[in-house]
């Protein structure tokens, strides 16, 4: 993956950023911070007052019952929806005011908990594109896009990385439902991420191709730093070095795996569901 | 090695009957067939806001309008320098273009329709109400557009033009269709949500596509002006704008050669009907129906169909890629 990454931002943290530690002992800047983030359709509040820090090269998960607002939380950090109030700041800038195009070539990605990629092309062209789009404007019109080197080869490498190599020619409506996942992945590979917001990324695929997911993630962990959304327990505790827990759009309790198998709030709100039980 | 295919193979020896077309035709046929290269030009800008972008606009004879009194106003005045009149069309369509569709571009779906339909309306009432250029009656052009030598007289000189023109068009669509700004702007038409969160401000391509389709559109209407030494507010009516979209569909939407194929089809059956009967408005409603059942692959899906069946030929260097 190392064609579709971005350099890591080094050097000391800028003063005023957060700094945390890591259970390894080394220092971490925060690199996502939400302030008060709050969202409503009418008088249902659906983001109520996040405040959330996600520390560079971290996989952290947000859990929650269904409609519990984690899309549309995903959405106002990718910058798709404008939240009502609060402030987003991404490796030390405000964003709040800024769109999601604007956001996506800082280097914060999203996939989609719907598939969302380009039914007519193929699956290299779509991840050319997502690489062309958070690199370089496409003002060009004469050369084709797939005659940009650096954008195809960000895209091969996050075609291969999710397992699509052999299908990179074909066209993404003829996909079946697994493939079609991991394009969407792919797509946001592709694009050279500092910061993946993936929103359930094994949603629908089968126990295998989960499988496969999960191992994409944990070679993905700590060259990205990761926000991940998922239903799939196991995944998530194997997964995250931290974990929040979302209900009615507020959040409960942020802390590490253990903590949240063993916070009694979270245990009531799951009562019943094995993999917190074990 | 690349292949050749019917897809691109009819098109292309279409093309090059068109070539020869009035060294053998009578006059009659090379005016009439230059009516279908200069609509297969402005078909071919329209195709690019609405086959690729997916912006549809029922206002693209605006534009068509423009071009053509971008001609007859400098010849009213005895001006007939062809790269003044082509210097103030690229500017008023341009302008016009980038101020209506940034307003329009705000908008989408049947908003957006109406919007252009709307601005289109007014350019129209405007002319109209131009009583000293001809107003309802138009403007005739008493002195051809003259570009050094040249000097788009006769149907010939026009026929000339308008088919150098069509042929560079194509030529670059094919390029432009799988260049980063023809992806940009077909993925927006698949899926505008997707395309702006891997990095890509839509508006911008889309709004950059439309004024580009609003100038080539104009260079047709110029064509056009120096073919009928005419401009008339009739040519600026909603219904050529809609004429323009049944050729764009019939041909194939973001096709490279559908427009050319569209134009054909509809100019060719609106003349063979006109020859045959008065009713000819009612049949060629429903072949137009029947267009609109055939689906946006139009003309260009028909051919391409008929790839998967022919045997491909090969060819070095000939290839448009998928259709
Ligand atoms: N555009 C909207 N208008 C009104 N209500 C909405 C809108 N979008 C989401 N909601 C509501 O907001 C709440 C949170 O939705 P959201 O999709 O963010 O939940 P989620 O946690 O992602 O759920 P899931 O686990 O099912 O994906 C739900 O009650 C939903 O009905
Ligand atoms: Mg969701």
């Amino acid at each position: 993956m190392s064609a579709g990454a971005r350099p890591p931002e080094g050097g000391a943290p800028s003063p005023g950023e957060v700094v945390a530690q890591r259970p390894e002992g080394r220092t971490m800047n925060t690199l996502l911070h939400t302030e008060g983030l709050t969202k409503r359709y009418g008088a249902l509040v659906v983001t109520d007052a996040v405040s959330l820090d996600i520390r560079e090269g971290e996989l952290h998960a947000i859990i929650g019952p269904n409609g519990a607002g984690k899309t549309t939380l995903i959405n106002q950090l990718s910058g798709e929806l404008a939240a009502d109030a609060g402030r987003v700041r991404f490796a030390g800038e405000d964003l709040s005011a800024t769109g999601i195009a604007a956001r996506a070539r800082r280097g914060l990605l999203r996939s989609y908990q719907i598939t969302s990629v380009f039914d007519e092309f193929t699956v290299r062209e779509n991840a050319a594109l997502a690489a062309r789009g958070a690199r370089r404007h496409a003002f060009a019109f004469w050369r084709g896009l797939l005659q940009d080197a650096a954008a195809v080869a960000a895209a091969d490498a996050a075609i291969a990385a999710t397992g699509l190599a052999a299908r990179a020619q074909v066209i993404a409506a003829d996909l079946g439902y697994g493939e079609r996942r991991q394009l969407e992945l792919a797509m946001a590979l592709a694009a050279g991420p500092r910061f993946l917001l993936l929103d359930e990324p094994m949603a629908g695929m089968s126990a295998q191709e989960s499988a496969a997911v999960v191992e994409l993630l944990r070679g993905l962990k700590r060259k990205y730093t990761l926000l991940l959304v998922e239903h799939d327990m196991d995944a998530v505790f194997a997964l995250a070095d931290r974990i929040s827990v979302l209900v009615y759009g507020r959040l409960l309790v942020t802390g590490t795996p253990d903590e949240i198998r063993n916070d009694p709030e979270v245990r009531a709100i799951y009562l019943g569901d094995e993999e917190l039980h074990q | 090695m690349t292949t050749i295919r019917p897809s691109t193979l009819i098109p292309l020896l279409l093309l090059a009957a068109l070539a020869v077309l009035p060294f053998a035709a009578e006059s009659y046929y090379t005016a009439f067939f230059a009516r279908v290269l200069i609509y297969a030009v402005a078909a071919s800008a329209l195709n690019l806001a609405l086959g690729m972008g997916g912006m549809v606009s029922l206002g693209h004879a605006l534009f068509l309008g423009l071009g053509m009194y971008s001609v007859a106003l400098p010849a009213h005045f005895g001006i007939d320098d062809g790269w003044l009149q082509l210097a103030l069309c690229v500017a008023a369509c341009g302008l016009v273009g980038l101020v209506t569709g940034a307003i329009s571009l705000r908008t989408s779906g049947i908003a957006f329709i109406m919007i252009t339909l709307a601005f289109a309306q007014m350019g129209y009432f405007l002319v109209v109400s131009l009583k000293q250029f001809g107003g309802d009656d138009g403007l005739p052009i008493a002195g051809a557009s003259r570009f050094f030598g040249l000097e788009l007289a006769s149907a010939e000189a026009v026929y000339g033009a308008a088919f150098c023109l069509l042929l560079a068009l194509t030529a670059w669509v094919a390029r432009l269709r799988v260049s980063p700004f023809g992806m940009t702007l077909r993925a927006g038409r698949q899926n505008a949500r997707r395309v702006a969160s891997v990095g890509l401000a839509l508006p911008r391509y889309q709004l950059a596509a439309y004024v580009l389709s609003a100038v080539l559109c104009g260079l047709a209407g110029m064509l056009l002006a120096n073919l009928n030494a005419y401009a008339s507010p009739s040519s600026m009516s909603w219904m050529v704008s809609g004429e323009l979209i049944v050729m764009v569909v019939l041909g194939g939407m973001g096709s490279v050669f559908g427009p050319l194929l569209g134009a054909l089809a509809f100019l060719g059956i609106e003349e063979l009907l006109k020859g045959l009967t008065e009713h000819w408005m009612a049949i060629f409603g429903l072949l137009i129906l029947a267009v609109a059942l055939l689906g946006k692959s139009g003309i260009a899906g028909l051919l391409a169909r008929l790839d998967a069946r022919v045997p491909a030929r090969r060819s070095p260097r000939l290839a448009e890629g998928r259709a």
